[in-house]
């Protein structure tokens, strides 16, 4: 009896994602209007909730994704894999008038040069005080800093060891996660209250999991113009890291 | 009919990954740039386009806002399939490398909010706060849009 219902659970998976998601969803908006009397968004919480599920999915399979590795949660991985949260983030642009986003087009694509500089930065800067000196494993960890895909691309072009390309990737998965859980908390103190500063926003932090994912904990309404310029940011600092960027840690170190 | 919204939503989202992908092989980068925003932007032309024309009614509406309200418990999943143990492996270095750049990164946003809106707006008399006056011009500016009017209401 049960057996089979578990191999219905597995044959449907992205349905039994479905009804896991509105699950989880549920409870974590009975604790937030219970527990913290709404001042923790629900959405915020079912994230963490989420978060910490993947992460006792990752140590139980070894795997990489999270939850998803088990087959029972085998959908998960489809629900929130790219394929359907691109098409969900293109949905929340409907609506959106185009004038908000002209007024904010300069500051956003000033963010996007800014965001990419200050996070490799950031990141070369830690790992130098960690004791690393070369500029391909610095270049390859500030990469990494930027977002957990352009440090792989940024490693593999100017030939970085698969240790340093793994550090990379765990530099940009912390990002984004942080993203997740702090920018409900850092919103009322930036002014992320606005079209015009989620666009700014989107633009500086870049992951677009994490600004995807820390908008809608913090206000829906702001997901479509955060998302509008994260997305150029990965293209951006691929384009920049493992050249320009490369260039300027070899002239300095 | 509901398809033609989930049509219209779906056919912005190849055009504008191929427009990406394309973007990117020009630029000569290994990755998609700005897909999923070309498409966003395609998708408000488009819209309100059809929109003004009256070809928009509310079954058609209902694909694309169906896919928007999907749009959190599909972040949620997203978030149970992150690889948080390799992150969390990566150790002390991953951890602050990323610290120090979200950190830096939240701090800069007010100050390029502020560099775009002193250029863009004309001085103001002053009132009696500066935190006041900084207040009403954004309650101005806002009037015009719903959207931040709401967020505003929701803090």
């Amino acid at each position: 009896m049960i057996e089979s219902f578990v191999t219905q659970l597995e044959k449907q998976h992205l349905i039994a994602a479905f009804a896991l998601v509105g699950g989880a969803m549920y409870l974590s908006y009975l604790i937030s209007d219970k527990l913290t009397h709404g001042r923790v968004h629900g959405s915020a919480i079912a994230i963490m909730v989420g978060l910490a599920l993947a992460y006792f999915g990752g140590i139980h399979t070894g795997g990489s994704k999270g939850l998803a590795d088990i087959s029972l949660f085998a959908g998960l991985g489809l629900m929130g894999g790219g394929m359907l949260r691109d098409l969900a983030i293109i949905a929340t642009a409907y609506g959106v008038r185009f004038q908000e986003i002209r007024e904010a087009g300069i500051s956003g694509i000033i963010a996007l040069f800014l965001g990419v500089i200050v996070s490799f930065i950031a990141g070369v800067a830690v790992a130098y005080a960690f004791g690393y000196r070369d500029p391909v494993s610095l270049t390859t960890i500030g990469a990494g800093t930027v977002t957990y895909i352009v440090g792989p691309i940024a490693g593999a072009s100017i030939g970085a060891p698969s240790d340093i390309i793994a550090l990379s990737i765990a530099a940009g998965l912390f990002k984004s996660i942080l993203v997740m859980i702090l920018t409900p908390m850092a919103a009322r103190h930036i002014g992320l209250d606005n079209p015009r500063s989620a666009m700014i926003f989107g633009g500086l932090m870049g992951t677009t999991s994490g600004v995807a994912a820390g908008l809608a904990a913090t206000d829906p309404k702001l997901v479509p113009y955060g998302a509008m310029t994260a997305t150029f940011y990965t293209g951006l600092g691929a384009l920049l890291a493992p050249s320009v960027l490369y260039i300027a840690v070899r002239a300095v170190f | 009919m509901v398809i033609y919204g989930v049509a219209l939503l779906a056919g912005c989202m190849l055009v504008g990954l191929w427009a990406g992908d394309v973007l990117g092989m020009l630029l000569g980068v290994e990755s998609n740039v700005g897909g999923v925003g070309i498409a966003m932007l395609m998708l408000i032309f488009l819209g309100g386009y059809l929109m003004d024309k009256k070809k928009m009614p509310a079954s058609t509406e209902s694909g694309i806002t169906f896919w928007n309200g999907m749009y959190i418990p599909i972040v949620v999943a997203m978030a149970a399939s992150q690889n948080v143990a390799a992150a969390i492996d990566g150790g002390m270095i991953a951890l602050l490398a990323s610290l120090l750049a979200v950190v830096a990164s939240f701090a800069l946003v007010p100050c390029l909010n502020r560099l775009g809106r002193a250029k863009s707006e004309t001085p103001q008399p002053k009132k009696d706060k500066p935190t006041a006056l900084k207040q009403d011009a954004r309650q101005r500016k806002s009037a015009s849009s719903p959207v931040s009017a709401r967020a505003r209401h929701a803090r």
